[in-house]
C-alpha cells in the first residue's frame, strides 16, 4: 500500500516485445495503446484542423482548392468523431482506470477487452485507407443523397465507422458487467466513485444506440453498392429518413462523449479541492437521466428540414430537459470548491476550463434549442462554435486534464508543473479565439462548410485562424512536457494528489495483477484521512504514516 | 471569453450579433435571441464569479489537511432544479411561438416557386418567368415552395431569419414579409459539394409599384432581346455556367468556348461533332451522351426549357468563338 511494490514488477515492465503489448490482455497495456492511438489521431486531425483555418485566411482559395476542402473538413470531422472523442475517455483511461478504481484484477472480459482494441485498430485502418483511396467529401454526417452519388470512397469510410461501432459496443458490454459483478468489498452503489457511474450511463448508450448508427451505415452501403433505395429519391427512397437514423445514434453520441468528461471532472475538482464531492448523488442520477433523455432528443438537429411543426415543439422542449442534469452537475461543482483547499495543479486548471467554457457550450445549447432562435442558426458557425465549445472545451479538455491526473499513476512519472501549466493556460487562450469568433460570424449569417465566403466574415476569421495557431503551439508544449517527463520526470509517489479512490492505493505504474486481494473500499470522497509526507511528495493514509 | 451585452451596441447597420433585420419575423426573433444571451449572460458572470471568488479565498498550498464540510444541501439542490427548468421553460415557449410566427403564413401569400440545384437557385414567379436572383414586393408577405433537383440544399436568408431545407422528391415552404427595400443575400445552408458556397443568390425587395414593373419587363425579355443575347441570359439564370465555363476552362462540364463545331469522343467511344441537334440533346437528355472525361452529373431541362428558349441558347453558343 505504501509504493514498496514498485521496484519489483509492475505492468510495463511486465514483459517485453511487440507481441507483449499488442496480444496483452492487461486492461492496463490496453488502455495505454488506446491512449497511444487516440492521442496519434487526435494530432492528425489537429493536422486536419490547421488546413481547413488556414485555408479560411483569405476568402477564395488560400492553399488548396475547393473540393481538397471539402474532403479536408470531411476527414477532420471523422477523425475526430470516431477515432478521437468517442473512445477517447472510455477506451483510453476507462480501460486503465475502471477496474483498478474497484481493485479488481481487470475487467470483466479481458478477451474482448482485446478484441475491441483490435476492431478499433481496423477500423482506424479502413478510415486512413479511404483517405489514401481519395478521401470522403460529404461532412462527417454522410447525409444523404448526397453520400449516396458523390464519388469518393464513401463505402470505405462508412465501413470504418461501422466497425468502430463494435469496438464501441464490446467496451461498453464489458464496462457494464465489470461494474455489476466485480465491485470490491464495501463498495455499494452509492460509493461507486463517479468516474464509474458517467463511464457506467456511457456505456448503457453504447450498447442500445451504436446498433442504430451501424444500421443505418450498412444501409447506405446498401444502397451505393446495390442500387436500392432507401435515402436516394431518385430510386424511391428518402433522405430525410436518414437524417433521423443517424441522429438517433448521434445525438446519444454527443453524450457518450461528454459524460465520461463530466465523471472526470467529478474526480478532478474533488481532489484539487481536497474537500467531498457536494450532491454525490445528483451528480450520479443526473448521469442516468442524460443518458436516458438524449435517446428523445435527436429531432433538434432537424428543425429546417420539414419536420412536422408538433415534431418540431416536442423536440424542442425533449431538448431543453437535457440542459437540466447538466446544470446540477456544473453548480454542484462549484458547490464542491466551497470552502475547501484549492489547489491549482494543471489537471485543476483544466478543470476550470472545462466549467467555463463547457458552460458556454451549454448555454449557447439553449439558443439551438429554442425554435424561433435556432432556425436562424442551424447549420452556421454558430452551431459549429457550440459543439466546439462542447465537445473540445469540454471532452477534449476533460480527456487533457484526465491526462495529467492519471499520468503519474500511468507512467510512473511526474511532468514539469510549470510547463503543464502553461500549456493549459495556452490551450485555454488559443481556444476562446479560435471559438468565441465563431458564434459571432454564425449569427452574423456565414453558413458552415463554406470555402469560400463574403469578405465581410474575413475579420472573425483572421481572429479564428489566429486562435488555431496558438492551440498549435500549446499542444506542442503539452506533448513536449508528457514526453519529457518520461524520461527526465522525477519518480511519482503511489498517490500525488491525495485522492482516495482506489487506483491511487497501488503503487505508481501499478504491478502487472493490480492488487494482491481486493482492498476494502470506503466513501471515494472521504480525504481527511490522507496526509502529505513531504519526503515522498505524494499523500499517505494517515494511519501508514503514524505508524512509521 | 465572457459574452458582453453588447448587442445593445448598434455598429454599422447590425447589431454585434445580428444583421439588421430586414423582415416582419426578424425583430421578434431578435428578441427571443436577447433573451437568452441575458438569461445565458447572468449565469455565465455567475459561474465566473463563485469560481474566481472560490479560488481566491480557498487558495492553499500543498499538504494543507482536507477538511469535512457539508456533502450536500438539498434546499441549495433543489433551487438550482426549479430555478433553471422554470427558466427553459420560458425560454421554450418564447422559442416556440416565435416559431409558429415563422411557420404559419398570413392569407393571400405571394408564390415564388424555389428550385435549389448545384449550385445555383431558380425562382419561378406566377407568370413562368424563371430568374437566378428573388425579386419581392415590399411589405407584402411571400410564400416559397421550396425543392431541389438534385441533393439537399438549404435556403438562407439572414437579414429576414428564415431557412429551410430545400429537399428532392419533396415540397418545402418558408414565408417571409419585407420590411425594408433593399438587396440580401441568400445563402445555401445546407452542404452540397464543390461550390456550395458560391450557391449565393439575392433577394431584392422592391418598394411598393417597382415590383410590378420588373416582372413584366424581366419577363419578355426573349421578344425584347436579340436571341444570342437572351441565350446569354438564360446560361446566366438557369445555372448553365456553374458547371460550364465560357474561356475554355475545363470544369465540372466541358467549356463552352468554340463548342459550336467541336470534334470529340464520347464515353463509350462514338465520335460526335457538336451542331443544333446535338446541343438539344445535351440539354434535355444529357446523360444519353456522356462526352469521354467528363461524369453523368447534368440535370435534364426538358420539361424546364421551351424550344424557343434552347434556341437562343444555341444562338449564344454559336457565337463563343476561339
Ligand atoms: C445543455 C446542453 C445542450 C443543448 C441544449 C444542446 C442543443 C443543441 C442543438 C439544439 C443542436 C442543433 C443545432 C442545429 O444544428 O441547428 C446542437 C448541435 C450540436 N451539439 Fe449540442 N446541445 C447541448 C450540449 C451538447 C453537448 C454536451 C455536446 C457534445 C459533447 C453537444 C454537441 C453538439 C454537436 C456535435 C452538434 C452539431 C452536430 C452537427 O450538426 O454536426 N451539444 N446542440
Ligand atoms: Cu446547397
Amino acid at each position: 500500500m505504501n509504493g514498496s511494490t514498485a521496484v519489483a514488477d509492475n505492468y510495463l515492465s511486465h514483459g517485453r516485445g511487440f507481441r507483449s503489448w499488442f496480444f496483452t490482455l492487461d486492461h492496463k497495456r490496453i488502455g495505454v495503446m488506446y491512449l497511444a492511438s487516440i492521442f496519434f489521431f487526435l494530432i492528425l486531425g489537429g493536422f486536419f484542423a490547421m488546413l481547413i483555418r488556414t485555408e479560411l485566411l483569405t476568402p477564395g482559395r488560400t492553399i488548396m482548392d475547393a473540393d481538397t476542402y471539402n474532403q479536408v473538413f470531411t476527414l477532420h470531422g471523422a477523425v475526430m468523431i470516431f477515432l478521437f472523442i468517442i473512445p477517447g475517455i472510455p477506451a483510453a483511461f476507462g480501460n486503465f482506470v475502471l477496474p483498478v478504481m474497484l481493485g479488481a484484477k481487470d475487467v470483466a472480459f479481458p478477451r474482448l477487452n482485446l478484441l475491441s482494441y483490435h476492431l478499433y485498430v481496423v477500423g482506424a485502418i479502413f478510415s486512413v485507407v479511404s483517405i489514401l483511396l481519395g478521401a470522403v467529401d460529404t461532412g462527417w454526417t454522410f447525409y444523404t443523397p448526397y453520400s449516396t452519388t458523390t464519388h469518393t470512397s464513401v463505402v470505405s469510410m462508412t465501413l470504418g465507422a461501422f466497425i468502430l461501432g463494435f469496438s464501441s459496443i464490446f467496451t461498453g458490454i464489458n464496462f457494464i458487467v465489470t461494474i455489476h459483478r466485480m465491485r470490491p468489498p464495501g463498495m455499494s452503489w452509492n460509493r461507486l466513485p463517479l468516474f464509474l457511474w458517467a463511464l457506467y450511463s456511457t456505456a448503457i448508450i453504447q450498447v442500445l444506440a451504436t446498433p442504430v448508427l451501424g444500421i443505418t451505415l450498412l444501409l447506405l452501403i446498401v444502397e451505393r453498392l446495390l442500387g436500392i433505395g432507401i435515402f436516394d429519391p431518385a430510386l424511391g427512397g428518402d433522405p430525410v429518413l436518414y437524417q433521423h437514423f443517424f441522429w438517433f445514434y448521434s445525438h446519444p453520441a454527443v453524450y457518450i462523449m461528454i459524460l465520461p468528461a463530466m465523471g472526470v471532472m467529478s474526480e478532478l475538482i474533488s481532489v484539487f479541492s481536497r474537500k467531498h464531492i457536494f450532491g454525490y448523488k445528483a451528480i450520479a442520477y443526473s448521469s442516468v437521466a442524460i443518458a436516458v433523455l438524449s435517446f428523445l432528443v435527436w429531432g433538434h438537429h432537424m428543425f429546417t428540414s420539414g419536420q412536422s411543426d408538433l415534431g418540431n415543439m416536442i423536440f424542442s422542449a425533449l431538448t431543453f430537459s437535457v440542459a437540466i442534469p447538466s446544470a446540477i452537475k456544473v453548480f454542484n461543482w462549484l458547490a464542491t470548491m466551497y470552502k475547501g483547499s484549492i489547489r491549482l495543479d494543471t489537471p485543476m486548471l483544466y478543470a476550470l476550463s472545462f466549467l467555463l467554457l463547457f458552460g458556454i457550450g451549454g448555454l449557447t445549447g439553449l439558443f439551438l434549442g429554442a425554435l424561433a432562435t435556432d432556425v436562424h442558426l442551424h447549420d452556421t458557425y454558430f452551431v459549429v462554435a457550440h459543439f466546439h465549445y462542447t465537445m473540445m472545451g469540454g471532452v477534449l479538455i476533460a480527456f487533457l486534464g484526465a491526462m495529467h491526473y492519471w499520468w503519474p499513476k500511468m507512467f510512473g512519472r511526474m511532468y514539469s508543473e510549470k510547463a503543464g501549466r502553461l500549456a493549459a493556460f495556452l490551450v485555454f487562450v488559443g481556444f476562446n479565439l479560435t471559438f468565441f469568433s465563431q458564434f459571432v460570424m454564425g449569427s452574423q449569417g456565414m453558413p458552415r462548410r463554406y470555402y469560400n465566403y463574403l469578405d465581410r466574415f474575413q475579420p472573425y476569421h483572421v481572429l479564428s485562424t489566429i486562435g488555431a495557431y496558438v492551440l498549435a503551439v500549446a499542444f506542442v508544449v503539452l506533448a513536449g512536457n508528457l514526453i519529457h517527463s518520461l524520461f527526465r520526470g522525477r519518480k511519482a509517489p503511489a498517490n500525488p494528489w491525495g485522492s482516495a479512490t482506489l487506483e491511487w492505493m497501488c503503487a505508481s505504474p501499478p504491478p502487472h495483477d493490480n492488487f494482491a486481494e481486493p482492498p476494502e473500499a470506503g466513501d471515494p470522497y472521504d480525504l481527511e484521512h490522507l496526509v502529505y509526507d513531504e519526503s515522498i511528495g505524494g499523500y499517505v493514509p494517515r494511519t501508514a504514516r503514524e505508524g512509521a | 471569453m465572457g459574452k458582453m451585452p453588447i448587442s445593445l451596441i448598434r455598429f454599422g447597420e447590425g447589431s454585434f450579433w445580428m444583421p439588421a433585420p430586414a423582415s416582419t419575423a426578424a425583430p421578434a426573433v431578435d428578441r427571443v435571441f436577447d433573451f437568452i444571451l441575458y438569461v445565458s449572460i447572468f449565469f455565465f458572470l455567475l459561474i465566473v464569479a463563485l469560481m474566481l471568488f472560490f479560488i481566491i479565498r480557498y487558495h492553499r498550498g500543498r499538504g494543507v489537511e482536507a477538511e469535512k464540510t457539508a456533502t450536500h444541501h438539498t434546499g441549495l439542490e433543489l433551487m438550482w432544479t426549479v430555478i433553471p427548468l422554470i427558466l427553459v421553460f420560458i425560454i421554450f415557449y418564447l422559442g416556440f411561438t416565435g416559431y409558429m410566427n415563422l411557420a404559419t403564413p398570413p392569407a393571400n401569400t405571394y408564390e415564388v416557386n424555389v428550385v435549389g440545384q448545384k449550385w445555383k437557385w431558380l425562382f419561378t414567379y406566377p407568370n413562368g418567368h424563371v430568374d437566378d436572383n428573388l425579386h419581392v414586393p415590399l411589405d407584402v408577405p411571400v410564400r416559397l415552395v421550396l425543392t431541389s433537383e438534385d441533393v439537399i440544399h438549404s435556403f438562407f436568408v439572414p437579414a429576414f431569419r428564415v431557412k429551410k431545407d430545400a429537399v428532392p422528391g419533396r415540397y418545402t415552404n418558408l414565408w417571409f414579409e419585407a420590411t425594408e427595400p433593399g438587396e440580401y443575400d441568400v445563402f445555401c445552408a445546407e452542404y452540397c459539394g464543390t461550390s456550395h458556397s458560391d450557391m449565393i443568390a439575392r433577394v431584392i425587395v422592391h418598394p411598393p409599384g417597382e415590383f410590378e414593373k420588373w416582372l413584366q419587363d424581366a419577363s419578355n425579355f426573349l421578344e425584347r432581346m436579340a436571341p444570342a443575347d437572351a441565350g446569354a441570359k438564360l446560361m446566366t439564370t438557369r445555372g448553365c455556367k456553374q458547371c460550364h465555363s465560357i474561356d475554355g476552362k475545363s470544369n465540372i462540364g466541358p467549356t463552352f468556348l468554340g463548342i459550336y463545331g467541336r470534334e470529340g469522343v464520347f464515353k463509350d467511344g462514338r465520335r460526335y461533332t457538336v451542331e443544333e441537334n446535338y446541343i438539344r440533346r445535351a440539354i434535355l437528355d444529357p446523360q444519353s451522351e456522356i462526352v469521354a472525361g467528363y461524369e453523368p452529373v447534368m440535370p435534364t431541362y426538358k420539361g424546364r426549357l421551351k424550344d424557343q428558349e434552347i434556341t437562343a441558347m444555341i444562338e449564344y453558343l454559336k457565337t463563343l468563338k476561339e
